[in-house]
């Protein structure tokens, strides 16, 4: 009964969809109060329905309901409770029904939180929303319902994907999701605009703190997904330039120039169709990213199951949706003045030369991703474009956005000086060159790519810290700055961490891929790796051969690291467990490989030597609380109050 | 004008999305097609004195199957391969690829044998020659002993009709 319950509810919020994205937009047309009444009520009562349907998908899952299909597929009696819950989402229409649930989710805060906003603007933004998900729940229902029975039932499930067997992907897919959702949020106030014609500054405020929450989500989501990648594809590697997660790069790139011209629009009034159309190319390419992974046009990694109907349904959809916002754009985007002149030197320059960056790499990530399919499409043959042709482009590309970002901030409104701007930050780039040339040949000698990378993060790291001593010397305490501004600064400051991370372990990593027998041992940065072999050791649901491999250094053993490979029983697939021993300055990553006779004993083992990796992932974690800082300034919640006392109607400066 | 650039960037994508929905990304065209199969002789499981080679197809349109008992996915194609041996619209040999274990034998015999010989390539070398890159893979190969086609994957009963059969229509089997 629980998965027709679920089917039912799930078509209620269907229906509950369709009202929500047409009575209220017509209401807002024709000034019908009423209608756009609608908007509130019919959004909370989706989220309602859309959350007991996922209740019942993952009651199914939790209760080993095998004649369920998608329960049948995707999980197994002897998979771990925690696991069978997260496999809710494991699936092609599992991970769509969180989806929806997302989507249900943010607008339901909108609803709650607009009581500040027009009701004309809200009944649209969330009459915008209401069509979107009238879009996603009939793709759901109709090529992908996750409640479908197998008659007979299966005896038992075909088992999780193993590599998802992991805790990194538990909250993964949900903060992705909640980051490609929410830029519908900066969607749906960008439509909302362009239907009224009121796109002014505060619109730009409004948008504001949804878009940067979003974002900070998305930033969550992704790098967890590199963590993810890291321990558990037993690579060492952190970034693959694979189509999956490219799809979810472009989306950030874009959310991340918009957010930023969103700043622009909202305190100068400039780049009004600029930040229009940057909020809707971000809600595009997180559509985008949908339809690549599911639709089977690219081979990748880890894509879902594909299947050319579902690709056909999403590719429809998004020419509906990503063709009639452009459709909307074109024909009122003459219509939008801009206010606010400034110079070729001021701040609004740096903001708009770091868009144009930003876009530059996202078209470079885009290009490398689809250039297979357009090859492939022109009858021109099947290639794969790889790490080379990205890291080659994207990073000379990012490289002069980096350094812009350490003068956009310092830089005045308007109009900058540069001779002052030079007198001031004198120091900051002769320190951050000095490293730049200095720090690799204290390491191995001189390297370009090295030099670059600890140039630019000392360069942000420093600029930052100008940026707080100037605010401190025109007697600003460090406790009473804005919070939009601590936001700022920590992102700015995480960029620095992870550019250090990244330029660190890209040029000092050090790996060994060795024979080893028991008690053989290599060494690897100066530690000592011996292998003391391996023992059998049954799981929940696998088998797993353990090995043992002693770390010592000078003569001392430091750590004992444990590898695994597990054979999983329902699949047959075999997996590695990396052992990794982590700490500020270095990780040290051993995997094992496959056995290298018959009786076990000798194993070809993977020992990496990862200096400075852990700094990649914590400079995400100051990006990701920059973010929320910055959405809940202050300056929010107190517009809220000007806009209901319209006496005090001075724009709020930070 | 400038205002219309997204949308007309947008519409060229939804174009190749579009065709690209009708390709397969994993399909790699092999460069055995439409060359001779490559000649081999191996011992037949199952059946102590007898050996297998291409050349005794001669004459005949034939599908060559690769498959293994350690593969899951040659499990879920077993069924279809079965049904297709009841009808039998080709023969079907099963190349019996680095079966380490040696466990064909005993699994034909539970679940039984579409294939009309299981030609043994326990070290790999045949497949390796073939070009198999994972199990299954399926081949057909014509009265000449020409290659001409290739599938990689399990074949369900939906690729069978629209891949194999107009094929082996062509080939006049």
């Amino acid at each position: 009964m629980i998965p027709e319950l679920g089917h039912f509810v799930l078509i209620i919020a269907l229906v509950l969809a369709i009202i929500q994205g047409t009575l209220p937009l017509i209401g807002a047309h024709r000034g019908n109060v009423a209608l756009m009444a609608l908007a509130r009520p019919t959004a909370q009562g989706q989220f309602v329905f859309i959350a007991i349907a996922f209740g019942c998908l993952a009651w199914s899952f939790l209760v080993n309901d095998f004649s369920v299909e998608n329960v049948a597929r995707n999980s197994f009696s002897q998979l771990p409770e925690v696991y069978r819950i997260t496999a809710t989402w494991g699936s092609h229409e599992g991970s769509l029904l969180l989806w929806v649930l997302m989507l249900a989710f943010w607008t339901m805060a909108v609803s709650v939180f607009s009581r500040h906003l027009p009701d004309d603007m809200v009944a649209r933004v969330i009459g915008v929303m209401g069509l979107i998900s009238v879009g996603f729940l009939a793709f759901l229902l109709l090529t992908s319902n996750p409640f479908d029975r197998l008659l007979p039932p299966a005896p038992d499930g075909r088992d999780m994907n193993p590599l998802l067997q992991d805790w990194g992907m538990i909250i993964h897919p949900p903060m992705l999701y909640m980051g490609y959702v929410g830029f519908a949020v900066a969607f749906a106030f960008a439509i909302a605009a362009l239907i009224s014609g009121k796109l002014d500054a505060a619109w730009a405020r409004w948008s504001r703190p949804w878009t940067t929450v979003a974002w900070a989500f998305l930033t969550l989501g992704i790098a967890l997904g590199s963590w993810w990648a890291y321990r558990e594809l037993g690579w060492g590697g952190w970034w693959f330039w694979d189509p999956t997660e490219n799809a979810s790069f472009m989306p950030w790139l874009a959310g991340t120039a918009l957010i930023h011209s969103l700043a622009v629009t909202e305190k100068r009034g400039a780049f009004k169709a600029w930040t229009v159309l940057l909020a809707l190319t971000a809600f595009s390419l997180s559509l985008l990213g949908t339809f690549l992974v599911r639709s089977g046009v690219l081979s990748s990694v880890h894509a879902f199951a594909t299947d050319p109907t579902r690709g056909a349904f999403i590719l429809g959809f998004l020419a509906v949706v990503i063709g009639g916002s452009l459709v909307l754009f074109a024909w009122r985007a003459p219509k939008m003045l801009t206010g606010g002149s400034f110079n070729w030197f001021s701040r609004e320059a740096m903001l708009l030369a770091n868009n144009v960056i930003l876009l530059a790499a996202m078209g470079s990530v885009l290009l490398g991703t689809l250039y297979p399919l357009f090859m492939d499409a022109l009858g021109l043959g099947k290639i794969s474009v790889g790490p080379p042709y990205f890291n080659a482009v994207f990073v000379p590309v990012m490289a002069p956005a980096l350094f812009l970002m350490g003068i956009g901030p310092l830089a005045r409104w308007r109009d900058a000086s540069l001779p002052d701007l030079f007198t001031r930050l004198k120091w900051a780039l002769a320190v951050a060159v000095a490293t730049g040339l200095l720090l690799p040949l204290t390491l191995d000698g001189f390297n370009p790519w090295a030099t670059l990378g600890f140039a630019l993060a000392a360069w942000i790291l420093l600029t930052v810290l100008i940026g707080f001593r100037e605010r401190m010397r025109n007697g600003a305490r460090l406790a009473s700055l804005p919070r939009a501004f601590w936001g700022m600064q920590m992102a700015h400051m995480g960029l620095a961490l992870g550019v250090a991370g990244i330029t660190l372990v890209a040029n000092y990593e050090q790996e060994r891929d060795v024979r080893m027998n028991i008690g053989d041992h290599t060494t690897l940065a100066g530690y000592t790796f011996t292998f003391k072999g391996t023992t059998e050791r049954p799981g929940p649901n696998y088998r797993a051969a353990r090995g043992t491999i002693e770390v010592s250094k000078g003569g001392k053993t430091l750590y004992v690291l444990h590898p695994e490979k597990r054979i999983y029983n329902a699949s047959g697939m075999a997996m590695t467990e990396a052992a990794v021993r982590y700490s500020l300055t270095s990780d040290l990553y051993v995997a094992l490989g496959e056995p290298l006779d018959e009786t076990a004993k000798a194993w070809a083992v993977r020992v990496y030597h990862k200096p400075f990796i852990n700094w990649l992932w914590i400079g995400a974690l100051f990006l990701v609380v920059g973010g929320f800082l910055a959405a809940s300034d202050r300056r929010y919640r107190i517009a809220v109050k000007k806009l209901e006392a319209p006496a005090g109607a001075a724009a709020q400066g930070a | 004008m400038k205002r219309w650039i997204p949308l007309l960037v947008f519409a060229v994508l939804v174009a190749f999305f579009a065709k690209g929905l009708f390709l397969n990304p994993r399909e790699v065209p092999s460069p055995f097609i439409g060359k001779p199969a490559p000649a081999f002789t191996l011992p037949v499981v199952g059946e102590a004195e007898r050996t297998f080679s291409p050349a005794d197809m001669k004459g005949k349109v034939w599908v060559m199957n690769v498959w293994a008992p350690w593969c899951v996915s040659c499990r879920q194609e077993h069924p279809v391969l079965m049904a297709l041996a009841q009808s039998q619209p080709v023969p079907i040999v099963g190349l019996n690829w680095k079966d380490k274990d040696r466990e064909a034998a005993a699994l034909l015999e539970r679940h039984g044998s579409p294939y009309v010989a299981v030609p043994d390539d326990l070290d790999g070398k045949v497949g390796i020659d073939y070009g198999v890159t994972g199990t299954p893979e399926t081949y057909i190969i014509d009265q000449a002993g020409i290659v001409r086609l290739k599938h990689v994957g399990p074949i369900d009963p939906d690729t069978w009709k629209s891949k194999f059969e107009p094929k082996l229509k062509e080939l006049g089997a």
